[in-house]
């Protein structure tokens, strides 16, 4: 597969996981906020700050009001990481690897596009409830990964796709937990109370991870939470299970099952063996926050290296004919 | 109630219809049609029309107009109405394409070789040398020697119903995209006409793609690739859809490197030769180091790759010297020349501002010509006499008398109509027709063609970048 088209298809994938999980603590930071008691104020600052657009928001607004975050948040061309940004981007990458990519996900992506669109032209953002929109577009993303997995034969394509999606996804998972987590740490003398248990409910929902995480673990305990987003290897978006997947997929692509050939694998292998043989006690006493923070950078450094080892167009230039067919 | 729809005031005075004659009658080969039409009513009709633009935005038939903003994106309008033509009309095109194609072929050929008609003074050497001659093509013979791979020439149809060969379009024409997906669109609109009409297929022009680019290497499998200068070029959408079509790679120039004269692209396995590039990037930005220095949509060495034999470039470099508009005016002399033929399918007749006495006649009478650059198109550099200001006809005679060379004149033809869905009626528009060709080991012209329409009311020109929509083509035999 050409090392451009890899990229792209990594980076579309990235795109529209970065789109649903955007929609998806939009709908429920909105919920949250009906819920409130009239002397909690409504959090769409530590939305912003989850997320990572907290500098770039800062520079833009002087103050935090739910309006200006749902629309910078959402449709704001200026902030490359708002949902209508990422949808754009995602198509854009899909135009590129059309070739590569089945009619049907290329009409999904499509579909999503021009809904986005049509939200930016009609201010969703200043629409009295604007849920419907956002489940709109979880559920256009979420379509879109079942036509994937229905339509994609399991080739190089299909793989870097998935290690898109996968270190998005653990990138969002931790962030949702580092923010939340701190912010409702104070209040753990106030366990049981019920404006805590409403926020600690909205940080599983927040990663969809709230209805199995009651069914593993029953009562809402911060350190199970913790320990559930980072380690549960049952759990689709726990950090553990998507570097475990998206290792599998960087073996696939290079055909070695337990041996390390390139940077990329070797990163992302030490990446998840560390995971593997943490602690949660232990993490909890060197702080959560730290470890976190800690995962975040070597995760960028893993991406960083994907791009070395598979997507630069410049490893070319001084390399010797190898493997021509 | 259903609205009928009726063609009582349709005005078809002055011009060809294509479907309905001088007396008001409905032509033998749209009577299914129109019947049709009558049946459904207005409301149908415009909902139908109303899905097909949604179609085409989801299949993401789209296009950047040069001048727009990048992210502006337009569909090329498809009109429902389709453009009908009968099998023994298509039959005369077909012979008249092959032959003129055949005889261009060997054209090109003699210029980069011996050029023999050039030596019998058939045609002037100083209109070949300084037009799109491309010197670095002598003495190449590309495989099966043919350089035409993929054409599609522009015809019409004057008042009298006549075909004409506008241009022969020998650089790698677009649109043919727009004849598949077109086809699929009017397939869901008009299922039970198709039914009835047997329209002849065109949806295997893909595998012929294929088998043609197969056919000009030995390499087996071959690896074919489609070059594009990339997403925002306003083509984008039909190099993808080819691609995608063939399954064929779909790499821009940086994808691509040379390598001791062999062409391979960059994979995350390493490189992988490459075998036939249908390119549709432009001659000059082929290659920096031959021809533009500052392009960067083409590959360093890929010209020398191409002249060792080592990869195949669909269609060959070069050919544009046969598209100039004032060697066009030569056909029936290259035709007789090499084929020993009289030209089936003629031009329209073509007064070249290179000559003394014919300049004259255009400068005298500008206001009732079409005035062309000889190396522009897309309906780019050109002036319509009788619908232009006293101010752009002298603006246009000083540019042919400063650069003679540079301009043909044509008379004005009325192009032929269609019946058009125009704001809630159906009025008579002017299309042109492009019939695609294809040149491997034999010439195999596709039963199908893009008819393009001219939107706007009275207007002539069809280039989709001014305000040109689209019609499906259907060749039917009675």
């Amino acid at each position: 597969m050409l090392s451009r088209v890899a990229d792209a298809i990594y980076w579309m994938n990235r795109y529209v996981e970065r789109a649903e999980n955007y929609a998806r603590f939009m709908e429920v930071n909105f919920n949250l906020s009906l819920e409130l008691p009239p002397d909690v104020s409504e959090q769409w600052k530590p939305l912003v700050v989850t997320t990572g657009d907290w500098q770039l928001y800062k520079s833009m607004h002087i103050d935090v009001e739910k309006n200006k975050v749902i629309h910078f948040l959402g449709f704001d061309p200026n902030n490359p990481n708002s949902i209508h940004n990422s949808l754009v981007n995602a198509r854009e990458n899909a135009r590129a690897v059309r070739p590569e990519i089945t009619r049907e996900v290329w009409e999904q992506i499509n579909f999503l596009y021009y809904f986005v669109k049509d939200g930016l032209s009609k201010k969703q953002w200043t629409k009295k409830d604007p849920r419907g929109f956002f489940l709109d577009i979880k559920k256009g993303c979420q379509l879109l990964y079942g036509i994937l997995d229905s339509t994609i034969s399991r080739t190089e394509g299909w793989h870097f796709g998935k290690i898109g999606q996968l270190v998005e996804r653990s990138d969002k998972t931790s962030r949702v937990l580092d923010v939340k987590y701190h912010m409702l740490l104070p209040s753990v003398d106030a366990v049981g109370s019920p404006v805590d248990l409403v926020q600690w409910a909205s940080l599983l929902k927040s990663v969809s991870a709230y209805d199995m995480y009651r069914k593993k673990w029953g009562k809402l305990v911060p350190i199970h939470i913790a320990e559930f987003l980072i380690f549960d290897m049952g759990f689709p978006r726990s950090i553990l299970n998507c570097l475990s997947h998206a290792e599998q997929s960087i073996h696939a692509i290079t055909g070695k099952e337990e041996s390390y050939t390139n940077k990329a694998e070797k990163h992302m292998g030490r990446l998840k063996s560390n995971l593997e043989f943490a602690d949660i006690e232990d993490i909890f006493n060197h702080g959560l926050h730290e470890y976190l923070d800690n995962f975040q950078k070597e995760l960028n450094g893993v991406s960083e290296t994907i791009f070395e080892s598979f997507f630069s167009l410049d490893n070319f230039q001084d390399q010797t004919q190898t493997n021509t067919q | 109630m259903i609205q009928k729809i009726n063609f009582d005031n349709y005005d078809t005075t002055g011009f060809y219809d294509e479907m309905i004659d001088n007396d008001h009658l409905i032509r033998p080969h749209y009577t299914v049609f129109k019947e049709r039409l009558q049946k459904m009513g207005w409301k149908k009709l415009n909902y139908l029309q109303h899905s097909a633009d949604r179609a085409q935005l989801s299949l993401g038939m789209t296009f950047n107009v040069y001048s727009d903003n990048q992210g502006v994106e337009r569909i090329l309008h498809l009109d429902l109405i389709p453009r009908i033509i009968e099998g023994r009309d298509w039959l005369q095109l077909e012979n008249g394409l092959k032959q003129r194609i055949r005889a261009l072929n060997l054209f090109i050929s003699d210029l980069y070789n011996e050029q023999r008609i050039l030596k019998d003074k058939i045609i002037p050497k100083e209109l070949i040398f300084s037009g799109a001659y491309m010197k670095e093509c002598e003495g190449l013979r590309p495989p099966e020697n043919v350089w035409t791979h993929i054409s599609g020439s522009d015809i019409i149809r004057d008042e009298d119903g006549k075909f004409y060969v506008l241009e022969d379009n020998l650089r790698c024409p677009s649109g043919v995209s727009y004849m598949l997906e077109n086809r699929e669109i009017l397939k869901r609109t008009f299922p039970e006409v198709f039914e009835k009409l047997r329209v002849r297929p065109v949806q295997d022009y893909s595998h012929h793609l294929r088998d043609m680019l197969e056919s000009l290497t030995q390499a087996s499998p071959a690896n074919i690739a489609i070059l594009t200068p990339g997403i925002y070029n306003s083509a984008y959408f039909e190099h993808a859809y080819l691609a995608h079509q063939m399954g064929a790679e779909l790499v821009e120039g940086r994808d691509l490197i040379v390598k001791e004269d062999r062409v391979y692209m960059k994979t995350t396995k390493g490189l992988q030769r490459v075998n036939v590039i249908y390119r549709r990037v432009d001659d000059e930005f082929l290659d920096p180091r031959v021809f533009r220095k500052d392009s960067l949509l083409g590959t360093p060495g890929l010209f020398n790759a191409y002249k060792k034999g080592n990869v195949v470039l669909v269609n060959a470099p070069g050919t544009g010297v046969a598209d100039d508009k004032a060697v066009y005016a030569y056909i029936h002399k290259i035709v007789k020349y090499y084929l020993d033929e009289d030209v089936l399918l003629p031009n329209v007749p073509t007064y070249l501002c290179s000559e003394e006495s014919e300049r004259k006649y255009v400068l005298e009478n500008i206001e009732k010509l079409v005035i062309k650059q000889t190396d522009a198109s897309g309906g780019y550099g050109m002036l319509i006499g009788p619908k232009s200001t006293k101010k752009e006809q002298q603006e246009f005679k000083v540019k042919i008398k400063s650069n003679p060379r540079n301009y043909i004149a044509q008379p004005v033809v009325n192009l032929s109509r269609v019946p058009t869905l125009a704001n809630g009626s159906i009025e008579g528009r002017h299309v042109d027709l492009r019939p695609y060709i294809l040149f491997g080991k034999e010439i195999k012209i596709i039963p199908g063609a893009l008819t393009r329409v001219a939107l706007n009311k009275g207007s002539l020109v069809v280039n989709s970048s001014q305000g040109g929509g689209s019609k499906d083509t259907w060749i039917i035999d009675n």
